[in-house]
This record gives structure tokens, C-alpha cells and sequence, in this order.
């Protein structure tokens, strides 16, 4: 059941939004300024393709200026993630069972208690509500991940031959880390990153939603939902087309990283 | 096993006092005069005074920190600067709605994913398997907010089957409040669900290729036998570290879908205690809420240890 057609479908539903958010850069059909009460809570149709909100603002222009919130708290979250726990992880493996292999798991196990949500709450106690405080808690939150799967991979690189002959060369564990570690976890870490964006779009998405990310006017599809929230009996498709942007986003990174997974690592194809 | 008991124990307590320095130093100490911090920015210099000294702000972070931990210890959380109770008393009222949510939703979860994984295992391949794996992809990328609201758009809205929001109180009834909580645990259950159900899928069916499995069915069990008698029990052990990890996630997702459900729990608390700056509410909601996450943890690995002895030796 596992063809490449879900990992094209995968990347076409991704393609679709990451380009959406870049063209919302140059275009919108609607600028997401324009209010027009008199035109609120219109249903789909007409010259607004998927309606209007309370205050008038064409949805799909909103859609699309939150696909470029989303996405743009996702990646630096993902960025962040990378950048420190990478080479956590990589230095934890390179000194296996030392002091320093130690304190990076335990400081693992620790950000592990703090659920993306609670790090959002801490932060924003502190220096208030944006879509920056989001970034960093999501960020914080994907440094144990990223530190967990890379040294959980340079382990078992570090049993093998080839590294065996690198050190036996004289290679320092740095080097061998930077030079042929990391381009052989390479696939682990694309994998782990798109499930990382994807989770990160939901927790952006969550943060949003309870007033603890992107705050107005910048449109993103969590602060959409809340604010539809008291209208939905009124006007359900306010509530429907936000959350179905998170829905469709999310399967399609979901179905690429599985897809890549797959594709780079056949020994898995077996198990699944 | 008591070594292993005691180790896990000690662990536990330094994760606990690890945690609450770094809850204490971002709270009380990244602010730099949390008084003036919570008054905001037009409070007048004597009304700053009183407040600081009203929370003991007199002292060195160190000492100010013990009497947080040890108050903490004995159940003083201090008193909410807004509403001028002890937190102790705010967060006793609401921790009955959010705590009953999050098992409610991980019983659900767990009582869904284990037979769902278990059949797409054993139809693996088959219409039954594709048709699971489909379902659980969506139900992967729906966040469970939005599914919340749609499930109060057609059961509250449209068929009127439960009642849009709010909770009547426990001392109403059990059967009532635990209708209350029915839609918002159904809400988080089914996403997380999802993933343990997936989980559950590929644990047994690498279990089902093991050696044991094929001399349990050559001693003349039933495949039915075998995989409940033995393969279960094994696959299991992934899943429980999944459903471990899923009350971290329960919790946070539990304060997220308090606000659709205008439920009165922690989340409520958490976020009203942001918006009027009332840090000690912060503090110590959030600290409550990772030593839940931190206790779980701790008691799943005590659980590993009875399923399998094997790890009874892990230090």
C-alpha cells in the first residue's frame, strides 16, 4: 500500500500551500486589510470564492497570508531545532557514555517534560504574546527531537568499518562526526524534519488558536478559528476553511515524510 | 527491582527540582522585579513596594526559591495576586475538570487504537488494513481545536445531543459531568488515538515475524491464541511508552479545548492568569503541569519494569 503515489500526492498538497504563501507575497485576490462590514459572513460564491468573515475580509486571502505564517514559524522552528540539537547529538555520539553523553540526555528528558504549550505559556507570561514567542517555544521543543534521532543514528555509525578506518587514519572524532556522520544521517534528519514542520504548523496553528501566537492584524489560521469560534452556528464555512487549510497542509507534509522515509530507507518497507 | 525502583526514584526527584529552578528563573527572575512587572508600567512606586513585599520579594533568588519549593511541598502555592485566594484552592477547583479530561481522553484513545492496530496488523495488506491506515493519516493531521468545534457544530448545534459547553460540577452528578466531558475527550482522544493505533499496527506485526511466534503456532496454537497469548503482550511495550508520552499531550491538548468547550479547568486558569499578569498562577499551574508529565513518565517506566523483567537491570 505504500507506492510513491503518496509521496507525489504528499508533495503536490505541500507544493500547493508553500506556493500559496509565496504568492500571497506578490497577490492576493483581496487585500487582507479590506474591511467591508457591510459585506460580512457572506458564504461561498460569488466574487469571494470561499466567503467572507465577520469583518468582510475574503477568506481566501487570509488563507493564504496565514499558509506564510504558518509555514514561516514552522520552518524557523525547525531551523532552531536543528541548529542546536543536531550537533548535540552528534557530539553526545561521538563520546558515548561520557559525562557529556549524559548531561545532553538527561537535558533531553528534561525538555521533554515541557510540552511545546507549556514553553508558549512560560514565554509569553514573561514577554507577551507574538508569532516570535511561538517560534522559539516550538523551536525549543525540537531540539530534544533533533538531538534524540541524530545521535540515536551516529550510534550505530559509529559500530561500522569505514569509521573504524577513518579513526584508525587519524581522524579526530570531530572531523569524523562533521565529515562522515552527518552526511550518512542526512536521510534521518530530512524525514524527521518534515514530520517536525508539519507538527510544528499544528502547534503554530494551537498557539494561535488560544491567543499565544501570531496576534492581529496578521492573519493566521488559528487566530481565523478562534475568531470563528462564537460564529459557527452562523456561519460554519468561517470555521470549515481555515481548519481545513491545517488539515490538508499537515497530511500532505505527513504523507511526503513517510513517502521519503520509505524511498531513502527500504529496510523499513518491510515493517510498514 | 528495588534498586531499579530506588534509581527511577531519584531521578525523578532531581527532574522535579531541575524543572522548578527553570519554571522559578524564568517567572521570577528574567522579569527582574516581578511586583513591577505585574502592576504594569503606571503603578506607583509605594503600591510596587507593598505588592513586593506581599510576595516575599525581600530575599536572594536562592532563598526565595526554597520558600517557593518547600511551600509548594506542602501544598501553599501562594496567593493569586487577582483574585486574592491561595492558587492552592484555584488550581484544587479546576485541576477536577482538566485532570478527569485527560484520562477520560487517554482511556478512549487507548480503548480505540489497541483493537483498530491490532486488526489492521492482523489484516495487514487486506481492505480492512488500507482502509485504517487511511483514516488514521487524517486523523493525524487534524488539529484536535478544530475538531472540537465541528464536533459541537453537529452534536451540539445541529442534533443536540450534548449540550455546546460548560460543566455542571461534579457534585451535579457523575453521569451528567462526565457527559459534559464527553465531546471535548472524543475530540482529543480520536488524533492521539490515531497514533497509537499506527504504533500498535507495525509493533505486532514485527512481533508476529519473531521466532517465538512460529514455534507458539507449531506447538499447535490457533493464530488467534498466539497473538493474544503471546505477540501482544510484546507489542505492547512500544505502545505504552506511546501512551506515556500522549499524556504529556493529552494535558496540553486538554487546555487547548477547554476554551471551545468554555470548560472551567486549568487552561482557563492558565490563560486568564496571563492576560492579568498573575505570575504565581503561571508559576505554579505550569509547574503542576510538569510534575504531571514528569510522575507519568516515571510511573510508565516503572510499568516496563513489571511487563519486562529484562529491564528491571537498566540502571
Amino acid at each position: 500500500m505504500r507506492l510513491p503515489g503518496q509521496l507525489i500526492l504528499g508533495a503536490v498538497l505541500s507544493a500547493l500551500f508553500i506556493a500559496a504563501a509565496i504568492l500571497s507575497l506578490f497577490w492576493t485576490p483581496y487585500a487582507v486589510e479590506a474591511l467591508e462590514i457591510s459585506n460580512k459572513l457572506k458564504p461561498p460564491g460569488g466574487g469571494h470564492w470561499l466567503g467572507t468573515d465577520h469583518f468582510g475580509r475574503d477568506i481566501l486571502s487570509m488563507l493564504m497570508v496565514g499558509a506564510r505564517t504558518s509555514i514561516a514559524v514552522a520552518v524557523v522552528a525547525v531551523g532552531i531545532g536543528m541548529a542546536v540539537g543536531v550537533p548535540l547529538g552528534l557530539l553526545a555520539a561521538a563520546n558515548r557514555g561520557s559525562l557529556l553523553d549524559e548531561v545532553v540526555m538527561r537535558g533531553n528528558d528534561l525538555v521533554f517534560a515541557f510540552p511545546s504549550l507549556v514553553i508558549a505559556i512560560l514565554i509569553t507570561a514573561v514577554f507577551g504574546p507574538s508569532a516570535l514567542n511561538a517560534i522559539l517555544a516550538i523551536g525549543i521543543f525540537n531540539i530534544p527531537v533533533f538531538a534524540r534521532v541524530t545521535r540515536g543514528g551516529a550510534l550505530s555509525l559509529w559500530t561500522l568499518d569505514y569509521v573504524l578506518a577513518a579513526r584508525v587514519a587519524g581522524k579526530g572524532k570531530l572531523r569524523i562526526s562533521l565529515e562522515h556522520i552527518l552526511s550518512n544521517i542526512v536521510n534521518l534528519l530530512i524525514v524527521q524534519g518534515t514530520i517536525q514542520f508539519s507538527l510544528g504548523i499544528l502547534a503554530e496553528a494551537g498557539l494561535s488558536y488560544v491567543g499565544l501566537g501570531a496576534q492581529p492584524p496578521l492573519p493566521s489560521w488559528g487566530r481565523m478559528l478562534a475568531d470563528s469560534q462564537t460564529l459557527i452556528s452562523l456561519a460554519p464555512h468561517i470555521a470549515i476553511f481555515p481548519g481545513l487549510a491545517i488539515v490538508l497542509t499537515v497530511l500532505g507534509l505527513n504523507l511526503m515524510g513517510d513517502g521519503m522515509r520509505d524511498l531513502l530507507d527500504p529496510r523499513l518497507r518491510r515493517i510498514r | 527491582m528495588l534498586r531499579f525502583v530506588l534509581s527511577r526514584l531519584i531521578s525523578l526527584g532531581l527532574s522535579l527540582v531541575v524543572a522548578s529552578l527553570v519554571i522559578f528563573t524564568v517567572i521570577e527572575v528574567i522579569p527582574g522585579d516581578p511586583a513591577a512587572f505585574m502592576l504594569g508600567l503606571n503603578a506607583a512606586p509605594d503600591t510596587v513596594a507593598a505588592l513586593r513585599e506581599e510576595l516575599g520579594l525581600s530575599g536572594s533568588y536562592l532563598s526565595r526559591y526554597l520558600a517557593w519549593a518547600f511551600g509548594m511541598l506542602t501544598g501553599d502555592f501562594g496567593t493569586s495576586y487577582t483574585y486574592r485566594v491561595p492558587v492552592a484552592d484555584l488550581v484544587g477547583a479546576r485541576l477536577w475538570v482538566s485532570l478527569p479530561l485527560t484520562i477520560y481522553a487517554l482511556i478512549l484513545s487507548t480503548l480505540i487504537a489497541v483493537p483498530v492496530g491490532v486488526l489492521a496488523a492482523a489484516r495487514r495488506g487486506g481492505p480492512a488494513d488500507f482502509g485504517i491506515m487511511g483514516a488514521t493519516q487524517m486523523g493525524i493531521a487534524i488539529p484536535n481545536f478544530w475538531f472540537a468545534m465541528l464536533l459541537v457544530l453537529i452534536f451540539a448545534v445541529k442534533l443536540r445531543w450534548f449540550g455546546a459547553g460548560g460543566f455542571p460540577g461534579w457534585d451535579r452528578g457523575i453521569w451528567v459531568s462526565l457527559k459534559a466531558l464527553t465531546l471535548p475527550a472524543v475530540a482529543l482522544a480520536l488524533p492521539q488515538a490515531s497514533i497509537l493505533a499506527r504504533v500498535m499496527r507495525s509493533s505486532l506485526i514485527e512481533t508476529l515475524g519473531q521466532d517465538y511466534m512460529r514455534t507458539a503456532r507449531a506447538k499447535g496454537l490457533t493464530q488467534r491464541q498466539a497473538v493474544l497469548g503471546h505477540a501482544l503482550r510484546n507489542a505492547l511495550i512500544p505502545v505504552m511508552t506511546i501512551i506515556g508520552l500522549q499524556f504529556s499531550f493529552l494535558l496540553a491538548g486538554a487546555i487547548i479545548i477547554e476554551n471551545v468547550f468554555f470548560l472551567p479547568g486549568l487552561g482557563r486558569l492558565i490563560f486568564q492568569g496571563i492576560t492579568q499578569r498573575d505570575l504565581i498562577v503561571v508559576e505554579s499551574v505550569v509547574m503542576l503541569l510538569v510534575f504531571a508529565v514528569i510522575l507519568v513518565t516515571f510511573l510508565v517506566d516503572l510499568a516496563y519494569a513489571v511487563i519486562d523483567p529484562r529491564l528491571r537491570r537498566a540502571t
